[in-house]
């Protein structure tokens, strides 16, 4: 008998959460740009209100476009389900204010996105919640950060700037131990690369705006519940493991055994936050989904070639790439990546910060800008851009030197983007 | 609620409300490696319509202690041991697959106290495929798999899951998943070995309903022909496009299709 299996990756990508529309025929996900859905009478209100029933009221707490892209995102993480949000930053809040609240602490890799560093650092301290940052490499260090007010452990599957390697296995290792969920941001790495459920992780967010959209042109965000965390054993989390007054008395473990995190999630932080998702923008999502185990392919296939030939420039002083045998994640990345290390990147430029503005003003491919996972080739400079304020010394602080160049690897011919940095090389040692 | 049969815990979903014992009674009983959250939308719904709700843990699945029962007569007694544990004298009875089985033979034992069963993806005999069977004891996770696909009609639903924003294959893996290691081998082997279907199914004499889903690849609609034959005045519901976890697949027909077969109390004026 042979064993039945779910489709792969390349396939859940086009078919997971829609089937065609019966109505109509339509083959794409229709956009349900509807911001109410009509109640058959009274009853059928009153039990959706309630959770008796299936289905959507306000589109603020779900929609049909947006319930497509978040089943599909649930598939290919291999999780119990998914919330569409706003933005990454979004998703991020969304999860932290569902599992804590004032009086509550949290264990941060500090390789992170300075958006999620700002968060934490200034933002959260404001409502009561602390975040103790550690080195992703030194387990110690996460076990000894924990506190008995800690509520989550978090960090991000390659890490800002360096692409410091997340060992997911060995971080949720400390935080199960604990008996603490792990979060993980795998906006660099998309399920292609690394399905961080499989390693351990119970969580896991993503900026959709990146890999996922895969085209600049939507701002959107991802929270997926593994369904693996026990949060009535844990002991930590009456939010979820005790009747709650904001929603019908409900205690959200008992009502689902797997996706309590997910229900209270929706019903709580959707409806009164309210960072929603328009389903404009899920549909712009699910148009980049479809391509994204080719898309994933081509960006690491461009970034290799582009990693080889920066190491090999003279006007290249270092270049940070897990796959290199000098990255002190080499190793790890081998066991956790072995499809490939994502498509965002930097090097140090000989020559500091002026040499860095001569390079990035001569690129012509490259566009020169504060994002990343575009279809598109992108390019920062952070000593004269995000972090221009910075002296050395700060710079160096952050992991960031005054020639530190960021690239994000596009889709075009690797010979043109080899060519626009030659260029850009060549006039960036020119005093 | 938590009741003791044996000394041991028995979990109980009451649908968000304490357990009413005054109201007509609707008992869940799961299928095969479940638990409780596989009713979460009908026992919710029921429990506010009129009804006391006891949407259980079997023995050693979910939240309630102990081994898993051994055969589905024992699960059958248990129940009323349980109806007794809730100070609960009548009660109807809504169960899936395994559920199912032991509806039927709970039925058969105490029709001074079953009113009505609802077998839901029911069968006689449940034979389990031998390949299947031995997986359930020698590689859980493979069996899960094979489980999890065979249980549900498609990859993907119109226009999405109906439970908006979830996965229904990770759902039900997940939930097979987190109960206890031999939870399944029990469960399936009860169901395989159960040989009392249609003697049980003679002897039963409240209204029984029957709920077939077209799709289903666990339970096919004509594994269940001589369970229709036999129990007498029987009824049958078919529910298109849905596979063995009705639950979550076709949640609200299966809702109407109960509603129009249970009895509750009716709505205050």
């Amino acid at each position: 008998m042979a064993d039945p299996k779910l489709p792969h990756l390349d396939t859940l990508s086009l078919h997971a959460g829609q089937q065609p529309d019966p109505t109509t025929g339509a083959r794409a996900v229709p956009i349900f740009q509807s911001t109410s859905f009509v109640f058959r009478d009274t009853d059928h209100a009153a039990a959706l209100f309630n959770m008796e029933r299936t289905g959507h009221v306000y589109s603020r707490i779900s929609n049909p476009t947006n319930a497509v892209l978040e089943e599909r995102v649930a598939a290919l993480e291999g999780g119990v389900g998914a919330i569409a949000v706003a933005s990454g930053q979004a998703a991020l809040h969304l999860a932290i204010a569902t599992l804590m609240g004032a009086g509550s602490h949290i264990v941060a890799s500090r390789a992170l996105y300075g958006g999620s560093h700002n968060l934490l650092e200034y933002t959260l301290p404001r409502f009561g919640i602390e975040t103790t940052f550690v080195n992703p490499r030194d387990l110690t260090g996460w076990r000894d950060a924990i506190r008995p007010n800690t509520k989550l452990l978090f960090g991000e599957t390659l890490g800002n700037p360096g692409l410091d390697v997340l060992d997911v296995p060995a971080v949720a290792g400390v935080a199960h131990e604990h008996k603490l969920p792990l979060l993980v941001d795998s906006t660099f790495t998309t399920p292609y690369l690394m399905r961080p459920f499989d390693l351990g992780a119970d969580l896991i967010y993503h900026s959709a705006t990146k890999f996922l959209c895969g085209h600049g042109t939507a701002v959107a965000g991802l929270l997926v519940d593994g369904g693996t965390f026990d949060w009535e054993a844990s002991g930590r989390f009456p939010e979820l493991s005790e009747p709650y007054a904001g929603f019908h008395g409900m205690d959200f473990q008992e009502e689902s055994t797997v996706a309590a995190f997910l229900l209270r999630a929706r019903r709580e932080g959707l409806r009164d936050f309210g960072a929603c998702m328009s389903p404009t923008t899920a549909w712009i999502v699910l148009q980049g989904i479809e391509t994204l185990p080719l898309r994933m392919q081509r960006h690491v296939d461009n970034t290799r070639k582009i990693v080889a030939f920066l190491k090999a420039h003279p006007a290249v002083a270092a270049v940070s790439y897990p796959e290199l045998e000098e990255h002190p994640d080499h190793a790890l990345a081998k066991r956790l990546l072995p499809n490939g290390c994502g498509a965002v990147f930097s090097f140090e430029l000989r020559g500091g910060r002026a040499a860095g503005r001569r390079f990035i003003e001569t690129l012509r491919l490259f566009s020169h800008l504060a994002n990343v996972g575009d279809a598109k080739s992108l390019v920062i400079h952070p000593a004269t851009t995000t972090h221009f304020r910075m002296d050395d010394a700060a710079l160096a602080a952050a992991g960031i030197g005054p020639g530190t160049i960021r690239l994000s690897i596009g889709l075009e011919a690797p010979e043109d983007l080899i060519e626009d940095l030659a260029v850009g090389l060549h006039a960036s040692q020119k005093a | 609620m938590e009741l003791s049969v044996h000394n041991a815990k028995v979990f109980a979903y009451t649908g968000g409300k304490p357990l009413n014992a005054a109201l007509p009674c609707v008992v869940f009983v799961h299928g095969g490696e479940g638990d409780h959250s596989v009713w979460g939308l009908q026992s919710r719904y029921l429990a506010n319509h009129g009804c006391a709700v006891l949407a259980l843990d079997l023995p050693g699945h979910g939240q309630s202690e102990g081994p898993p029962l051994e055969s589905i007569e024992r699960m059958a007694d248990w129940l009323i041991e349980v109806l007794d544990a809730a100070r609960v004298g009548r009660a109807q009875i809504v169960g899936h697959s395994m559920g199912a089985l032991v509806a039927l033979e709970c039925a058969a034992r105490n029709p001074d106290r079953i009113d009505r069963i609802a077998l839901l993806g029911p069968a006689f005999p449940m034979r389990v495929a031998p390949e299947l069977l031995e997986a359930t004891r020698t590689d859980e996770a493979r069996a899960q798999r094979m489980i999890n696909i065979w249980s549900h009609s498609a990859y993907a639903h119109y226009p999405g899951s109906p439970a908006p924003g979830f996965w229904v294959h990770g759902v039900n893996l997940r939930l097979m998943q987190r109960q206890r290691p031999g939870v399944l081998p029990a469960d399936f082997a009860a169901c395989n070995d159960y040989r009392g279907g249609l003697a049980a199914a003679a002897k039963v004499r409240c209204p029984a309903l029957l709920l077939i889903a077209r799709r289903d690849r666990m339970t096919p609609g004509r594994a269940a022909q001589d369970l229709v034959k036999a129990i007498n005045g029987s009824k049958v519901v078919e529910i298109d496009g849905s596979g063995h976890a009705v639950m979550t697949e076709k949640p609200d027909e299966l809702l109407d299709a109960l509603r129009g077969f249970l009895v509750a109390a009716p709505a205050p004026a």
